[in-house]
This record gives structure tokens, sequence and C-alpha cells, in this order.
């Protein structure tokens, strides 16, 4: 080939590598610029209530991601396994995403629902509890780390700072405002109004048994809630998707 | 300028004309191979993209002329699935428990599709072998809370049990007479050494005596007089010496004063009838499973 003249012209070869990397640089860029194009419109999905946001905290802080996945994969063996296939608007909210393309331990993309609370106090406090072939370690400590809610508003507001859709706000103003009081109702089931009302199909009572706030409360309110909020009875799948 | 190049006398390759100490680098030309195989990838490359989803554009990615989708790939392994399953799982949604558990062949088939969705859904609380653990029954033997028979354990599926997102579902509450002081702590003491000594335990006979009275009037509405249970409550049978919390004094005593009381999901919006069918039988066939109520 005829590269010759470029590398041995400074000028030239400066253009040419722009040209490159600007091609480079609009493949990667501009599918970004429509990302909302690939997010399918689903009755029901909400942003996590307080109390599930605190458990999802604990879920990224404690690693649960790198052996759960939070992705059911359009495949019959795994739809059969873990129930409907995942949608990208179940994870809209999810900064960062629970994906993964690694199991460990089993899919959690639907678990809510799926066993009683006190079965995950029981795991959660020592997984061989329940499961006797279980190779997942134990988490006991959550049920003794209890959770402030004052100021809890402030992680409603730091999770507005990563959407950056055009759709607005995560949280309005009145979510972060009653985020204290929503944290409480839900892990105590009382006072559960305005819970349910920002909240809709919120699971609200309490999860580990024991008085006060606690993450393990937290854990089992984002567990319990994972995959159950679209109603796939009236959900029409769009097969170009 | 043109540099001088010349050709290596050992290789027969031409030279770059470049030197270094009188070393010379070759202008090896790329293997003819790779070069066609290269070539063979771009114009593969291009055939792919028109011919399946490909481009993201504005207004959605292009679609491919063959209209392949991975949703609707999805779709017609499900549809292949439940076409070479149909006659049979038709069959089974429409017939009655006892009337699948007469055919040897419906039989054979729920039992295998039951194992199958036990393994998948049901042996995290229950069990690999169905065998239970402290606060999960056992199901292979025939001590049933609610019902052993099949239809007692298909409604138990269906619907679960303290399982509050169903309002069909079945349901009781032990009290807490510990906790909110409906006995004090000598009362729960006696009626706990009865209940052991209904079992043929052994206890301390005058407290147990004592206890008598205590579970006439407290326990044995829903225990049965003779603390044999009833199944309209899940009021476990106090006599057989099976304890889903654990035998003995002290967790007796635990499960009077604040009860430990057993939720089970419902299965109907994860599970489609003819499964819960297959499971049902499955779960009734393991060793304990009671006379149908229809014959």
């Amino acid at each position: 080939m005829k590269h010759e003249a470029l590398e041995k012209n400074a000028t030239l070869l400066l253009i040419f590598s722009l040209l490159v990397v600007t091609v480079g640089g609009f493949v990667q860029i501009v599918p970004l610029f429509f990302l909302q194009n690939t997010i399918e419109k689903v009755e029901g999905m909400r942003p996590y209530s307080p109390l599930e946001l605190a458990g999802r905290n604990v879920y990224i802080r404690e690693g649960c991601y790198v052996c759960h996945s939070q992705m059911i994969r359009p495949f019959r063996d795994e739809v059969e396994r873990y129930g409907h296939y995942s949608l990208a608007a179940e994870s809209q909210f999810d900064h960062p995403f629970q994906w993964g393309s690694k199991r460990t331990g089993p899919d959690l993309a639907r678990v809510g629902g799926k066993y009683s609370d006190e079965w995950h106090r029981q795991h959660l406090v020592n997984p061989r509890n329940v499961v006797p072939e279980s190779i997942m370690p134990g988490f006991p400590f959550l049920a003794s780390k209890t959770i402030e809610p004052k100021g809890f508003g402030a992680n409603l507001s730091a999770m507005n700072l990563t959407v950056n859709n055009g759709n607005g706000a995560m949280y309005s103003q009145e979510d972060i405002d009653n985020a204290e009081a929503d944290l409480v109702a839900q892990a105590t089931g009382e006072n559960t109004d305005g819970l349910m009302q920002r909240y809709p199909r919120a699971v609200a009572r309490n999860f580990d048994g024991d008085g006060k706030v606690t993450e393990m409360d937290a854990v089992i309110a984002y567990l319990q809630v994972l995959g159950t909020l679209v109603d796939f009875s009236t959900f029409k799948a769009d097969m170009s998707r | 300028m043109a540099i001088q190049t010349e050709k290596d006398d050992v290789s027969g390759t031409a030279t770059t004309g470049h030197s270094w100490d009188g070393i010379r680098e070759l202008n090896t030309p790329l293997p003819r191979w790779w070069l066609y195989t290269f070539y063979g990838c771009v114009i593969w490359a291009i055939g792919y993209t028109i011919l399946y989803p490909a481009w993201p554009l504005p207004g959605g990615a292009t679609q491919g002329i063959l209209g392949w989708s991975s949703r609707g790939q999805f779709a017609q392994q499900m549809q292949a699935a439940a076409a070479a399953q149909k006659d049979t799982v038709d069959r089974i949604a429409a017939m009655s428990l006892p009337d699948i558990m007469k055919d040897p062949k419906l039989l054979a088939y729920a039992q295998a599709g039951g194992a199958a969705a036990f393994k998948v859904n049901c042996v995290q609380c229950h069990g690999a072998g169905a065998a239970g653990g402290k606060g999960y029954p056992n199901l292979n033997d025939d001590d049933w809370l609610w019902g052993g028979s099949p239809e007692a354990i298909y409604t138990t599926l269906r619907h679960g049990i303290r399982y509050t997102d169903d309002p069909n579902t079945r349901d009781s509450q032990m009290p807490s007479f510990g906790i909110d002081g409906i006995l004090t702590p000598e009362q729960i003491d006696q009626v706990a050494n009865h209940v052991l000594a209904l079992s043929g335990e052994t206890a301390d006979a005058g407290k147990a005596e004592a206890g008598k009275q205590i579970f006439a009037e407290n326990c044995a509405a829903c225990h049965g007089e003779d603390g044999k249970g009833n199944r309209e409550f899940g009021a476990p049978n106090l006599t057989d010496r099976l304890w889903l919390y654990g035998g003995g004094i002290d967790n007796i005593k635990a499960q009077i004063v604040k009860p430990s009381m057993g939720v089970m999901p419902g299965w109907t919006k994860r599970l489609d009838d003819a499964t819960i069918k297959e499971l049902a039988i499955y779960v009734h066939s393991l060793g304990g499973g009671e006379a149908p109520v229809t014959q």
C-alpha cells in the first residue's frame, strides 16, 4: 500500500489520524444520545423507596453483585428458572446497574416475593441455616447495624445527580423531604399512606422482626421488591427490542 | 528524496531502506491468506449488518432484512417447547388431581415435571430431599399442618400460607402468650410441661397436671382438647413428637412466649396451573400423601 506518503508528511498524518479518531468517537458516543430510545416504556416502574435504596446501598457495599446478577436473558432455560426476562426499563433507576455475565449464586432479578422475610433473615445471618449446601458468606452484622433516618433525604438527592436523561429528576423535592418518614414507615409498616402514594406497590412491614430499623430490614425490603414492579399479565413484548 | 530500497540477499524480500549500524529492516508484505481473510471479514460484516439488527439510528436501530430478534427467537423456542408438551399439559390442566393420578402416563409426567419445578422453587426452604428444617416442614412424612390430600397441597401451593399478596391465603395467628402477658412465666412453664407430656415425653408431672387446665382454656380452641391439632387453622398436632421449631422444654416455651409462624408464598403469579398441579402430585407422592378428597 502507498502509506509512505502519509508516514513521511507530518501534517497529512495528523489530519488522517484525526479523521480515524473522529469516526471511532462518533460510533461510540452518538448512540449514547439516543439511549432513551432503547428503553421501552412499561407500566409500574418507579424509583426505589428510601428503605429499598438503603438496602441497595448495602447490597453494593457488600459486593453482592460479585456473585449475583440481576439480568434474566431471553433464553428458555433462564426464563423457566427465574421468570420473565428482564426489561431495560427495570434497570432504569439502577445507577450503577446490577447486570452481570457471571453467576456464582442465582440471578436475583425476580427474587422479590419468592421467599418469606424470615427466610431472608435466616439466610443472610448464615445461609447454611436454610440451604445446607450454600457457599455464600453470612452477613449476621446487618441485624445489629441500625440505619439513621435523619438526613436520609441526602441519599435521594445524590441519586438525582446520577440521572441525566432529560426526563427530570428521579426524586421530587417532596420525596426528598419525606425520606425520613418513608424510611421508618416502610420498616415498621405503620403510617404508610404517604409511602404507598409516593412508591406504589412498596412492601411495608417489620422485615426482620426486631424494633429497630436495621440494615437487615433494608436489604430484605430491597430483595422483596426486585422484579415485582412490572405487571407481566398486561405487558406486551415488542419483538424488535 | 526517495530512500534507496534494495533486495535482501537471504530472504529475497525488499527492505525499507532504513539501516541501523548495518542492520536493515525488511519490508515484509502481509501474508496473502491473512489479507484475503481480512477482506472477507469486511464483506461478511457488511452483509451481516444488512441481514441482522445493527446500526443505532435516532429513530431506533436498523432491523435487518431477515427480521431476526432475540425476543422473537425466544418466543419461538418457548412456543416450540409448549407445542411439544401441549397434549399432556392441556390434559393435566383440564383434569382433576385424582383423575391425573389414576392415569399412569400422566402421573409419571406430573411427577417428573413436579420434581423439576420443586428443584427450582421449593428446595431453598424445604431442602433438596424435601426433608425441611427448623421452621420449614418436612414433606416426606405424614404430619401435615394444613392437610396432605392432593387437593389440600394444591390449595397451599396456589395461595401460600400467611402470604400477604393473596387474600385467599391460608392464615392463622397464634397469640404471643408471653410477650403480650396473656400467661405468666409460671403458667407458661406449666403448660409447656403439659405439652411435653401430651407426646409422651418426660415432663415434670406436677407442672404438667397444673398445665392441663391452662391448655384447655388457652390452647384447645386451635390445637384441640386432646392436642391433636386442627388443620383448619394449621395448628400442629402436639402429640406426635414432631416439632417444627424444635422439641424440648425450652423450644416449646419459646414458641408459647413468642411463636414463630411459617410463611409460604403463593405460586400462581410465578407458575402456571399445570405446573402447580404437577408440584402437588409430586409432593403428595413423596411419602406422606393422604387419599384424595374426591375419589
